[in-house]
This record gives C-alpha cells, sequence and structure tokens, in this order.
C-alpha cells in the first residue's frame, strides 16, 4: 500500500518539471471553483430556462431586450429590504407572461404598488437575500421567516394599512372578529401607531346575575354556550360537570339585588302571544336581535344577543324590568329605551317568554352548594379569567391575563411548542391556536371560539399583520387607522340622543354605528316638518330594507328637541340649505328635469319617483321628496354625491349646473308620498 | 470520497423526499365498485386563493342503474397547491364522498379531477371546475358586491333584493360568458365608465367613471372575466402563443 503512494507520488511530483505541472493544472482547477460554483449555480439554471422559455414566444425579441443577466438586486435600505427574488423571478413585470404555466416566471398579479419600490419581502416575507430557492422560500436555521403562504398575503397589506382597504376583506374581516369576539380582553394587541385593537362591545357584567337569570341556566350556559344560542360569541371552556356546578355556585353567591331593585311592569290579563309577534315586529326588535323562525333559520341582526330561547334565560320580572328601562340593569347597554306603556311592556315580555329553548335546562339538576364547591368555582374564575370578560362581584379584572400579541407575526419559531403531526410554520401555529387551542394541551386556558375555517384563517390573516418590520419601518409608509372622534352631543338634546342610543346604529362626525345612514349633515339635508313626522312613525324610505328604524314612542317636547338640535347642529358648511328657494325653481324647469330624470340619468332604474310606473329598488323612494328634503341639498347631492355622504353607492354623473337645477326643480314638485296601494 | 458520500446522500434525501411528496394518497380498501361518478354539489365555487371554498365538493359514484354504491374509493386530484381534507374516501352509505378544498396560489381557473376504478380497473374521471380569485379580483369582487350586483344579479337574499326584475332591459349577470366574452376590455370599460346610453346600451346603467377609479374599473373587469362561464379567453397576441 505504501509503496502504491509513493509511485503516485513519484508519478505526480517525481521531478522539478512534473511538480511544476501537477501544481499548475491544481491551481488551475482551483481557480475553475469560483466561475464553475458561479455557472452551476441555481439561479443561473432559472435564467437559462426563462430565456428558453421566452424564445419560444412570439414576444421574444422584446422580452430578451428586458432581460439583465446575474444577479439582479432590488435595496431599499430605509425598508429594510434587500431583494434577490428577481434574479429567478424575471417575468414579474413582463405583461404578456401572464398566462404562462410556470409560477417562477410569470408576471405579478396587479396590485397598486410598484414591486421595485416596495420589494417582495415586504408583502411576501422569505429570506430576501438568499440565491437559492431553498433559502429565499423556507425557514433555514440562520432565518425563521418563511414564505408567507399566499392564502394570509394580505398580512402583507395590514402591515402598513391599519385602516380597512376594500381589496382585503380577509383581513378586514380578521380585525372585525377580533373585536367583535373580545381577543383583546385577555391579549393586548398594541399597533404600530400607538393605538390598540379595542373589543367592540361589553360583555353583561355578572354582578346582578341572580336577578337575570336561574343558576341551572347559568350552568348549561357556560357548559355550552351555543347550544343555547347558535349565534353566541361566548367560548367553550369544556367545563366538567363538576367545574360547571361550582362555576354556576360561585357566580350566584358573588351576584347582588339590583339597587333600587328591579320594578317589573305588571299589566292584567293573558299575555297575548299573537299582538306581541305583531309589536316585535313593529318594533324592529329583529333589526338588532336575531331569532330562530319557523323554518329553523337565525335570521336578524347581531348588534343583540339572539332571542330564541331567552323564555328559558330570562325570568319574567327581570324582562320586564329591561324592557320598560333597560337603562337600570345596563347603563351601558346599546339598547335604546322605548317608551313603552305597561300594557306594551307586558305584551312584548308575553311574547319573548313564549320563546323557550326546549331540552336546555330540561336535565339540569342541582342540589344547594356546600361552601367547598363555592370555594373551588372561585378558584376556578380566577383561573380561567372570567373577570377579563365580565364584571364579578369580589373579583378584580386581572392585567394582561394571557400572552401579548402586538409582535406574534415575527415571532420566533424557537419560541413556539408544536404538537405532534402539526407543520412547523409560524401560520399554521397561529391558526391552529386560534382555532383548536385546546390541541395544544387540554389545561391550557385559552377556551375553543366558535369559527368556521374561513374565519380562522381570516384571525390568522390579521394576526400575522402584527410583525417586527410594521414596527420598524419608517413611519411616513404607514396609513394610520381612523381615529374616532370623542364627539358627544350636548345638552338635552344630548341626553336624548343618548336616551334613545341613536348612535349604536347612526354615525356622526365618524362616530357611531354602521347600521343606518349617517346623520352628518341631516340638518342641511332635511325640512323640519318632515322630520317631524318622521320621527312621530318612522317610515321606510327604502323599499327593499330589512333593517329599519324603530318607532320610539316619542313625546311631542322629545321630538321638537330632536328636531331643533339635528337642524341647528347637523350642517354642512359647504353651502346654506337656504340658497335655493322654491321661487327659483319654475314648473318649465321641472318639465325639463322629468325628461333628464327618466331619460339621459335613468334614475328610475334605482329609484321611485311615480309608484304608478317606476319599480327601482335600490335608492330611497322619491315620492314625496319635495316635503323631505331642502333644495340646496338635492341639488349638492346630484352634483356630487359622495362629497356629502362618502361611499354612497349613487353615482356621480357628472350632472351640469342646468341639469342638476332642472331636476331639482323636478324632485321638490314631488309632494305626494303616494302609496304602493295607490299604484294598486 | 467523503465529498461525494454527502453529495450522494444529499441526492438521495432530496430524491426521498420528492418521491413521498408525489406518493399516491394512502391505498384504500374499497368493497365495491361503480360505473360512473357524478358531482352532487360544491362545483364552480367562486373562492379565493389558498382558501378553503364554502362548500364541500360532494361526488357520488353510481352503479349501472344509477344509484349511489357504497364503498367505492374516490381519489381527488388537482394541480398544485390545491389541497383535500380528505384526498382519497370510500363512498359513505348514500354513494356520497364529501371532501374539503382549498385552491392553490394562482388566481383563475382549476381543473381537479375526482376518479374512482370500475369492476375491470379502468379509471372513470369526473373533472371539476373551480375559480380562485386573487388580488386584483377580489377587490373587483368586493366592489361588485357594493355597485354592480343589486341590478346584476338576480338572486335575491333577505339582505339584499335583486333589482333585476324591475329594469325593462334585463342587465346581464357577470357569469353570462356567452355575451360578456364577446365584449373586449375596452368596451367592458367603456360600459362602466360612460354609461349604457354611450354604447347605445340601456341608459338605465349609469356612468362610474367619476365615483369608481380606473383600477377600480380595471379590478371590476378582471373579476367579470375570472367568473365568466363559459370561461373567457383573452384573445389577441397571448392567446395566439398557446
Amino acid at each position: 500500500m505504501k509503496n502504491r503512494l509513493t509511485e503516485i507520488w513519484r508519478l505526480f511530483f517525481g521531478d522539478s518539471a512534473r511538480a511544476f505541472g501537477s501544481a499548475s493544472v491544481m491551481l488551475l482547477v482551483l481557480l475553475a471553483i469560483a466561475p464553475g460554483k458561479d455557472h452551476f449555480s441555481q439561479w443561473h439554471r432559472y435564467q437559462k430556462q426563462y430565456l428558453r422559455l421566452v424564445r419560444g414566444r412570439a414576444d421574444a425579441v422584446t422580452l430578451e431586450r428586458h432581460f439583465q443577466p446575474g444577479i439582479q438586486q432590488i435595496w431599499l435600505p430605509e425598508q429594510q429590504v434587500t431583494d434577490r427574488c428577481m434574479t429567478c423571478h424575471l417575468g414579474l413585470k413582463e405583461a404578456t407572461l401572464a398566462d404562462v404555466s410556470a409560477v417562477a416566471f410569470r408576471k405579478h398579479p396587479v396590485i397598486p404598488h410598484s414591486l421595485t419600490e416596495f420589494g417582495c419581502t415586504t408583502c411576501h416575507r422569505g429570506q430576501g437575500a438568499a440565491t437559492t430557492v431553498q433559502e429565499a422560500h423556507n425557514a433555514t436555521e440562520q432565518w425563521e421567516q418563511p414564505l408567507l403562504p399566499a392564502k394570509y398575503i394580505e398580512a402583507g397589506c395590514g402591515q402598513c394599512h391599519l385602516e380597512n382597504l376594500t381589496g382585503t376583506p380577509f383581513l378586514n374581516q380578521g380585525r372585525e372578529i377580533i373585536s367583535r369576539y373580545g381577543c383583546t380582553r385577555c391579549h393586548t394587541i398594541r399597533r404600530p401607531d400607538g393605538t390598540s385593537i379595542l373589543p367592540d362591545r361589553d360583555p353583561p357584567s355578572l354582578a346582578h346575575i341572580a336577578d337575570k337569570t336561574s343558576r341551572e341556566w347559568v350552568y348549561a350556559w357556560i357548559k355550552d354556550p351555543q347550544a343555547y344560542a347558535s349565534t353566541a360569541s361566548m367560548p367553550n371552556y369544556h367545563l366538567s360537570d363538576d367545574d360547571a356546578r361550582d362555576i354556576s355556585a360561585f357566580i350566584m353567591v358573588q351576584s347582588t339585588p339590583m339597587q333600587p331593585p328591579l320594578q317589573p311592569v305588571k299589566a292584567e290579563g293573558q299575555a297575548d302571544v299573537a299582538a306581541g309577534t305583531t309589536l316585535y315586529g313593529q318594533s324592529f326588535c329583529a333589526s338588532c336581535h336575531a331569532m330562530q323562525n319557523a323554518a329553523g333559520m337565525v335570521a336578524g341582526g347581531t348588534l343583540g344577543p339572539e332571542l330564541t330561547g331567552i323564555g328559558t334565560k330570562a325570568k319574567p320580572g327581570w324582562l320586564q324590568d329591561w324592557v320598560a328601562n333597560p337603562y337600570h340593569y345596563d347603563p351601558n347597554t346599546t339598547m335604546p329605551r322605548y317608551r313603552f306603556d305597561a300594557k306594551q311592556v307586558a305584551t312584548l315580555v308575553g311574547f319573548l317568554e313564549s320563546k323557550i329553548a326546549t331540552d336546555f335546562v330540561a336535565n339540569v339538576h342541582l342540589d344547594p352548594a356546600t361552601p367547598q364547591q363555592i370555594e373551588h368555582g372561585r378558584r376556578l374564575v380566577l383561573e380561567n379569567g372570567c373577570a377579563s370578560c365580565h364584571e364579578i362581584n369580589g373579583v378584580t379584572k386581572p392585567e394582561n391575563f394571557a400572552p401579548e400579541l402586538t409582535r406574534i407575526g415575527s415571532k420566533p419559531l424557537s419560541q413556539l411548542i408544536f404538537v405532534e403531526g402539526m407543520n412547523r410554520t409560524l401560520p399554521d401555529y397561529v391558526a391552529a391556536k386560534v382555532g383548536n387551542p385546546r390541541i395544544f394541551g387540554p389545561s391550557l386556558k385559552m377556551p375553543q371560539f366558535k369559527l368556521t375555517p374561513q374565519q380562522i384563517d381570516a384571525v390568522t390573516t390579521a394576526l400575522l399583520a402584527q410583525t417586527d418590520r410594521a414596527f420598524t419601518q419608517p413611519p411616513t409608509m404607514r396609513i394610520t387607522s381612523v381615529q374616532q372622534s370623542k364627539y358627544e352631543p350636548a345638552g338635552h338634546a344630548g341626553q336624548l340622543m343618548k336616551d334613545l342610543r341613536c348612535f349604536s346604529c347612526h354615525m356622526t362626525n365618524g362616530q357611531g354605528g354602521n347600521m343606518a345612514p349617517d346623520l352628518s349633515y341631516e340638518g342641511t339635508a332635511v325640512q323640519r316638518e318632515w322630520l317631524v313626522e318622521f320621527l312621530k312613525n318612522p317610515e321606510t324610505l327604502r323599499p327593499a330594507l330589512i333593517r329599519r328604524m324603530p318607532k320610539f314612542n316619542l313625546s311631542d317636547t322629545e321630538i321638537n328637541t330632536l328636531t331643533d338640535y339635528i337642524l341647528t347642529v347637523y350642517q354642512t358648511s359647504a353651502f346654506d340649505r337656504d340658497s335655493i328657494p322654491a321661487s327659483d325653481l319654475t314648473p318649465a324647469m321641472a318639465d325639463e328635469g322629468r325628461d333628464l330624470f327618466y331619460s339621459k340619468f335613468g334614475c328610475q332604474g334605482c329609484h321611485i319617483a311615480d309608484y304608478r310606473s317606476d319599480k327601482g329598488y335600490i335608492g330611497p323612494a322619491l315620492a314625496g321628496m319635495g316635503k323631505r328634503f331642502n333644495a340646496a341639498w338635492v341639488y349638492h347631492w346630484l352634483k356630487d354625491p359622495q362629497a356629502l355622504r362618502p361611499g354612497t353607492i349613487e353615482p356621480n354623473q357628472h350632472v351640469t349646473d342646468e341639469e342638476a337645477r332642472a331636476v331639482t326643480a323636478f324632485l321638490m314638485s314631488l309632494k305626494s308620498a303616494g302609496t304602493k296601494q295607490e299604484a294598486k | 470520497m467523503k465529498r461525494t458520500f454527502v453529495a450522494l446522500s444529499i441526492v438521495s434525501l432530496l430524491a426521498g423526499g420528492c418521491s413521498r411528496k408525489g406518493k399516491q394518497p394512502e391505498t384504500l380498501k374499497p368493497t365495491a365498485t361503480g360505473v360512473a361518478i357524478v358531482e352532487s354539489s360544491g362545483g364552480k365555487q367562486i373562492g379565493y386563493i389558498g382558501m378553503q371554498l364554502d362548500q364541500p365538493l360532494v361526488v357520488q359514484v353510481n352503479d349501472a342503474n344509477g344509484s349511489g354504491v357504497t364503498g367505492a374509493a374516490v381519489y381527488f386530484s388537482g394541480r398544485q397547491g390545491v389541497v383535500f381534507t380528505p384526498a382519497a374516501a370510500l363512498t359513505d352509505s348514500s354513494g356520497q364522498v364529501t371532501t374539503n378544498l382549498s385552491l392553490g396560489q394562482a388566481s383563475g381557473r382549476y381543473n381537479l379531477t375526482a376518479s374512482t376504478r370500475d369492476a375491470s380497473g379502468k379509471n372513470i374521471d369526473l373533472t371539476i371546475e373551480e375559480i380562485a380569485l386573487g388580488y386584483q379580483q377580489t377587490l373587483g369582487s368586493q366592489l361588485n358586491g357594493q355597485y354592480c350586483i343589486r341590478c346584476h344579479d338576480p338572486e335575491s337574499t333577505p339582505q339584499r333584493v335583486s333589482n333585476m326584475d324591475n329594469l325593462a332591459v334585463k342587465p346581464h349577470p357577470f357569469t353570462e360568458g356567452d355575451t360578456l366574452n364577446k365584449m373586449s376590455d375596452a368596451d367592458l370599460e367603456a360600459i362602466i365608465n360612460h354609461g349604457g346610453a354611450a354604447l347605445n346600451k340601456s341608459p338605465l346603467m349609469p356612468p362610474w367613471s367619476y365615483t369608481l377609479s380606473k383600477s377600480d374599473i380595471a379590478a371590476l373587469i378582471s373579476y367579470i372575466r375570472a367568473v365568466a362561464d363559459p370561461p373567457y379567453q383573452a384573445g389577441g397576441l397571448v392567446y395566439a402563443q398557446k
């Protein structure tokens, strides 16, 4: 063996000529390694493939001219972007490559941003500086942020766009769910602009729960909230029978009677369920509350709780007190105080009591609780953080009960604990936590929320937007969230509007609900007499609307106060509401306006000016409009609807001044409301 | 020598990884076979890239009499990125298999295959089409829901009553490929921009150019193209190359 080695040595290095020759060859080989590596590199192969692809196409010359060999890089130091993705993804900007089947070379889908100004990793994540497929796309030991899966791509938008965008429905939905289900009551989620995601409603206080419902109901409810109402937002804690028994015992023991006590309103005679159904409909309770109908479908609004089984849940005395004056039990409720008389209260409560969740508490039999059970219940209430959401006497709201999620979208994988068989990626981890938290261990506290797969993906998208990049990039990149103003109407009218909870549904000056029209400029828009009549008896302005303004049974004084306030305060500064007096609008102009209305602008497609001929179902009916609106408002509305109500779907038709004046004259001539009955 | 060994082992590992990906879904033990496979529901849905579709896909395996066969194996497959849960299953007591599916990362149409084997072991395939919307089409679909759908969709829901029946000239639903595919992008853009009257169509279609932005209208057109049935084929240069 040793001899052979010596022989080989001699062969190559036996004399100086041989040694020189061998050393030269070795040097050449060594020198060739660098260009060789370059030549056989992955990105080089991709560039060759790309050239083969484009050479077979009709516009090969153009595409080849656009092609630049070598490593391509987008460098945006301020945004911490060094992206070499375009070294392989060569067709991103080529409009004609939209149809190629090789994903790597396909044109980038149309987005509102320039690729060279934003880079790739800003939205897609991954390792921008890498030049191999594996390192660029996947997580490696040194790089923990792999490419974001396409279904969560809107998380990329959410890093800068803190307000809602039309093109990002899942991000918007995810943020809404986080607010709706109160995720941030336990998890703090701060946003890069200094605000936090806040819950959008308050779960009920349990301070006086014994006045409202029975311990049996509480027991069955905390065992499985969705069994009572499929739309319930309270999550399921998967409590054992004993735990539910002890928690219900503790909560009932802690409950104190209301001060002043409940004032049930009693009326003589039998409850008339039919009359109650009518009153429920007339009061438009369904605008906010859902109920299961005869066909088994849950129909109605989501602002208030579902009422399908309310007769099983609420005690009759509590219901009477609540319907008469909700603020007695809950001063912060979004429910308005209807001005019901005693008979109406009894009728409505009679109807609500007939809504029974069959079987919900039928098999619940609880013995009086022992002190040990109550003490155990107290411990469970503390452990599960019940007071994070609900007010409970004797239990303080825990601070930072669950981990902060402000930068969850950049959490290192090394800090996550995965379950056997799960994909080891951050999106998969977050989605699993949101969708099925208890698979991470039965002792974990996070409860099970009832979400569809799409909702889980939406919440995951919103959470993945909470990245380090969102906080560290230049503030100029940020489109900050719209801040709710602190506006509150003042004086008597302010008190009254608060009492009627107008802003549960209506919006003014950027604050309030979005169920009903924005009232910011209502005072400029409408005439006093019409507003008085409307508040007395709200009619449907839109033929196809199902959520409607309820009748509050207001007194004349109350109506006057409201009308005065709305007409004085809710004005636009853009124009004077009296700037077009009736004398300016002649019958001849009205005739011309009628022609424009029906022919040039085709308004009858969406509106009804005359119930006998028009059928438009989308916009408000315009019959009787002359009594409702001020001419100046109509004129300016026709000129630019979005200026008066941002987001309205009425198209701006670029109406000229003369046309707008003529159509205004026509609309203001529609004095008689007319009815559907007349039309028949 | 050592290097070669390392290189070899990497290659074999890679090959192993690839072959595992390409492996057929776990083999089922069918107890019966059918002669036909038909779609029960879940086809022609409009979803979003990567997202699970709202409705599951349900297919049925039938015997010669057209009634469901229990215990026949059904395998689902689609192009890269499509995930079926489950990807293979035996038909239930009514002869059906239900699977949830997520579409891939690219927008466009997905032709999926559900296949079963007949008694002789021959594959019977069923092709199902689903549509995935990308960013631009999603934006278009949102704008459609806000502005267009009330007149252009004949379906009414409790929240949204269709206005189509109230119009003398019926608007074209966006799925109506037979008509809309014949119109070029420029035609559609002109109608949306200037209204029906400008192109000798119904004057009840208002002009939107002062309300929607140029990119909004491009998004709407991309949505209309995405949902057309039969599918839209882009004309001109791109089409000629296929």
